[in-house]
């Protein structure tokens, strides 16, 4: 047995050895096999190898494509291309760099500006070939370089293409800008796999369209075989690719309703979404303050991106898709469809407003001191009555009010095809749990649930989510998913891709439901707190004010503009929808620390309503919309 | 603490105690040229030279200890090590980070790390282990487990994807299946087999991954893209000629020609500057190398050790090979470094504790032969 047992292990390490043998056998004939090919590619056909490497170097150089442009519902250019001289240093190629920005200060004009520019870049992206010390050179200067360029080796003057936004700060935050590729846009490339397309390519897309569409807008890289010398310069070309442009996009945009938005704006800072109830569309964003997009073409100086970034007004941010703002009494409409749908009231519930909704040792005020008396549903909407709806949230509760809101695409991202939307807030007993840590603030309150019912508490959605809930209405239930690109066009083949309007959900509501709930919006606009901003209107409409608290009121204090620091004044808000009959467009307004609904905010939307629907420009297009002094608080 | 106390020269023994002298002097000759070539290729990042000799230290560190421990509780470890590396490639499909398009590392604590790389050690390990425990009596069924022992780390690392690191994976379990002893029919039978498999794999593939393989057949077809890589190191290597150009006057490397040339693509580097002389060089190196692995592995105590040994040296050649073959364009582009030479602290790490293991194995040799 135990002979065995050793007679089978010898045989075992024997044909073990054996294969060892084998593999041993198999790595020589493997290396064998390398060494050949490495005879054959060094010395067989060396020579063929030393003279694609040594004498003449065929390049491969890629040839980037032509942005493509993006036009509005018309046609309007709101970004093309020009071509333009830039003055270009290949810092691995020049000893010193300093010395040499310096020197070339005798040729051509360098700005401190210029040089602050460069140096960001040089210090920002260490793997590219060459960079601008000036852009834009006029013919005389690159005249004047080319007679002295023998004294700077390293240095060059190319033909770029530059990107151009024609209308300045007008719908910069929708058609965004481009930048140069920095390691983080490199990276984000390699895992698309589609860094090899852009070789060449300087610039991408950093905000707004530019950035969502970078992909259309891009294109394709073409590529030019060319013969190099020892020092890397071209000699002659010996095939080539052309680059095919990037596609053109069209928006649903309409630029000259943009302006009249951004006019009727004035200094004031705030948003305005535009959105066409049928498909969808997105006719105006506006975001104010704005920033002029041209600005960061070739590479921003460090100085306006320094004021950019710190100003309190915060220009670069979208508030239309990033900003959260309670919505106030525009939440009214949507609380009053909640009420019918959920048959917690119906069109002849009425209560009698003393001015104040007492709940749990509490009172919440109206903000009409003494109330509205008899306030039925109709009369709730027109009048703005606060005690009508403490109670209506009351008898609802907070996981009703949520489940019904968040159908309306309120407290969740539109969808809509600009990246950076903000999610906002549907406030629920489990966003609570999930917000807070402590679990004395975890816990929903029933009194929370009152100021809820009038748009305050813990609210908080982005402009494009009101503007679509209001769309949404409008289409008696049918929301679409908001857009601004309505086609794509390729000009190579001629193709054009439309985007057609996407039906995300259809929330069946009952028509006569909606039919109401409209009726009191358009009594809003005829004898309630819109009827001022819309008096004498030549078509029909439906909205609503609002005012939204930005801070916190005592019980009993009473608000006083006046006393109010500016950025701590209420934001005004407005949601309306026109014509009544066939809507052809809803939008909402808020203008920041703007103080009543209906007095900033509305004027705004009756500008715009008036170009879009009637084509009237404002005079205001010359001037900002004046504000009426009114004396004392009136109501939203 | 025990080594603080010892005097210098006992220091120096303690130290020495258990390593392999030939199979250090060999790998260290590898890192110097490895060295002296990223130097090179790396003239623009100087700093990467001394990032890789922080790498190399942690290396030597990692094999000294590894080279300390007997082979019984490398045995003892091979379970649950395999069973962790699992875990772990699980976790990575789940929650692993995305880079380049793939999902390969996971976050552990402050750092990242692929828990695929370890499975190159560990999957020969648990087989060695499997076949150890089996060793009197290995019949058709055993090598069948061991096949699904070795497919489903595979197939988890093909999914992330990442076919080189699979390839490698795979090539280990391999050895080890060949050297526990299955029979010659039955190798060739799923040789067949495997051919015969080739047509659903493709269909398996990732785009990219074909466009590797179909770029290999024909790499012009792609000059821009992904043949751009085989073009230009094939170029790099055959204008190297004999003696090459000589060290810093690659002009392929210095003109930017050759992409990824501190990592995969190095060999391109080394031979454009050394030429064929420095390919003999190397392949000798290398070749003395597997011979000294494949000698411990032969003389090794346990069937364990034996089988252990074998595969980690196989590897290397694995490694070699393959990345020679794929930088002169006779073996399609997959992620594999140059064993020794190639950027990257991963590699290296996982290199020189295969080497640990070598000595282990060879600190335990049989001492009666019978």
């Amino acid at each position: 047995m135990r002979l065995a047992e050793l007679k089978n292990h010898e045989k075992e390490l024997y044909f073990f050895q054996l294969r060892i043998g084998v593999a041993g056998v198999a790595v020589l004939i493997a290396f064998g096999l390398l060494l050949a090919r490495f005879i054959q590619l060094q010395v067989v056909q060396h020579d063929t190898y030393a003279s694609k490497a040594e004498d003449n170097r065929i390049s491969i150089v890629p040839i980037a494509p032509n942005r493509g442009l993006i036009l509005d519902r018309d046609g309007v250019v709101l970004a093309r291309n020009y071509s333009a001289y830039t003055l270009e240093i290949f810092p691995a190629k020049v000893r010193d760099v300093e010395r040499t920005i310096q020197e070339l200060g005798d040729v051509v004009e360098v700005q401190a500006k210029d040089r602050s520019r460069f140096r960001k870049l040089h210090a920002e992206l260490r793997n590219v070939e060459s960079l601008p010390i000036r852009t834009r050179l006029t013919d005389e200067e690159v005249a004047r370089f080319a007679a002295n360029r023998y004294r700077f080796p390293g240095v060059e003057i190319k033909a770029r293409l530059f990107r151009q936004y024609p209308h300045g700060d007008l719908a910069s935050h929708v058609i965004g800008y481009i930048g140069r590729i920095n390691p983080k846009d490199q990276e984000r490339l390699a895992e698309l796999e589609i860094a090899t397309n852009y070789r060449g390519t300087d610039f991408i897309g950093k905000a707004g369209l530019e950035a969502s569409y970078q992909q259309e807008l891009h294109g394709t890289t073409g590529m030019e075989q060319v013969e190099i010398d020892a020092a890397g310069r071209g000699i002659r070309t010996l095939a080539r690719t052309p680059a095919q442009a990037g596609n053109n996009i069209t928006l649903t945009l309409d630029i000259k309703l943009q302006k009249v938005a951004e006019v009727a704006f004035g200094e004031r800072r705030g948003a305005l979404v535009a959105i066409e109830p049928s498909t969808g569309g997105v006719l105006a964003l506006v975001s104010k303050p704005g920033f002029d997009p041209n600005l960061f073409v070739d590479g921003i100086d460090p100085q306006s991106w320094a004021e950019l970034n710190s100003s309190p007004d915060r220009p670069l941010n979208n508030r239309a898709i990033a900003g959260v703002y309670p919505p106030g009494s525009t939440f009214k409409p949507f609380m009053a469809m909640a009420a019918l749908e959920l048959g917690k009231r119906n069109f002849k519930s009425a209560i009698n407003d003393p001015g104040y909704f007492e709940f749990g040792g509490r009172r919440f005020r109206d903000s009409k001191p003494g109330g509205h008396g008899y306030v039925d549903l109709y009369k709730s909407i027109v009048v703005s009555s606060d005690t009508f709806y403490y109670q209506l949230a009351n008898d609802m509760g907070i996981d009703a009010i949520a489940g019904f809101m968040g159908k309306f695409g309120l407290g969740s991202k539109s969808g809509i095809d600009l990246e950076g939307e903000a999610t906002g807030v549907l406030p629920s007993p489990e966003w609570k749990q999930k917000r807070f840590r402590k679990p004395e603030q975890q816990k929903w309150y029933a009194g929370e649930t009152v100021s809820i019912g009038i748009g305050q508490g813990y609210n908080a959605y982005t402009p494009i989510q009101l503007a679509l809930a209001m769309a949404t209405l409008a289409a008696n239930g049918e929301m679409y998913r908001p857009r601004l690109v309505s086609h794509i066009d390729n000009l190579r083949t001629g193709e054009r891709r439309h985007i057609e309007p996407a039906l995300h959900r259809r929330l069946g509501f009952n028509p006569e439901h909606v039919e109401f709930v409209k009726r009191a919006m358009a009594g809003v606009n005829k004898e309630g707190t819109g009827a001022r901003a819309f008096a004498g209107a030549g078509y029909t409409s439906g909205g609503k004010t609002g005012t939204a608290q930005v801070i916190g009121m005592k019980q009993g204090e009473k608000y006083d503009e006046k006393k109010v620091a500016e950025h701590h004044r209420d934001h005004s808000l407005f949601v309306v929808f026109a014509p009544v009959e066939s809507p052809k467009i809803a939008l909402m307004v808020i203008v920041e620390n703007g103080g009543f609904g209906a007095r900033a905010a509305a004027p705004i939307a009756r500008a715009v309503l008036d170009y879009y629907l009637l084509g009237k420009l404002p005079e205001a297009m010359m001037a900002p919309v004046t504000e009426p002094d009114e004396p004392g608080r009136e109501s939203d | 603490m025990e080594l603080a106390q010892l005097a210098p020269h006992r220091l120096g023994a303690r130290l020495a105690q258990g390593i392999d002298g030939p199979l250090l002097s060999l790998s260290l000759a590898l890192a110097a040229l490895g060295m002296a070539t990223l130097f090179s290729a790396s003239y623009e990042m100087p700093g990467r030279v001394t990032a890789q000799a922080a790498n190399l230290a942690v290396a030597l560190a990692a094999m000294w200890i590894v080279a300390q421990v007997p082979p019984q509780t490398l045995m003892r470890l091979a379970v649950p090590a395999y069973a962790l590396g699992i875990a772990l490639l699980i976790a990575v499909t789940l929650a692993g980070d995305v880079v380049n398009g793939a999902r390969r590392w996971l976050h552990v604590g402050v750092t990242r790390f692929q828990p695929s790389e370890m499975m190159k050690l560990v999957l020969p390990m648990m087989l060695a282990w499997y076949f150890h425990k089996n060793e009197a009596r290995l019949r058709m069924r055993d090598f069948v487990v061991a096949a699904l022992l070795l497919a489903v780390p595979v197939l988890l690392i093909a999914r992330q994807p990442d076919l080189g690191t699979a390839v490698l994976v795979a090539a280990a379990g391999i050895y080890v299946i060949f050297f526990a002893g299955i029979g010659w029919k039955v190798l060739v039978g799923l040789g067949a087999l495997g051919l015969a498999c080739l047509a659903p794999l493709w269909s398996m593939l990732h785009d990219y991954q074909r466009r590797r393989i179909l770029t290999l057949i024909d790499p012009t077809q792609d000059p821009l893209g992904s043949g751009y890589h085989t073009i230009q190191s094939t170029i790099a290597v055959g204008s190297g000629g004999i003696t090459g150009k000589g060290w810093l006057h690659g002009t392929q490397t210095h003109l930017e020609f050759i992409p990824e040339r501190h990592t995969d693509f190095i060999f391109a580097v080394f031979s454009e500057e050394f030429g064929l002389l420095g390919n003999l060089a190397l392949l000798t190196l290398y070749s003395l190398l597997i011979a000294r692995g494949l000698m411990i592995a032969a003389n090794a105590a346990t069937f364990f050790a034996r089988l252990l040994a074998a595969s980690v040296t196989l590897m290397f050649f694995t490694y070699a090979f393959v990345n020679m073959g794929m930088v002169s364009g006779i073996l399609p582009v997959v992620g594999v470094p140059l064993p020794f030479i190639s950027y990257g602290g991963t590699a290296m790490l996982t290199l020189f504790v295969g080497i640990g293991i070598l000595m282990s194995a060879h600190s335990q040799r049989r001492l009666v032969q019978t």
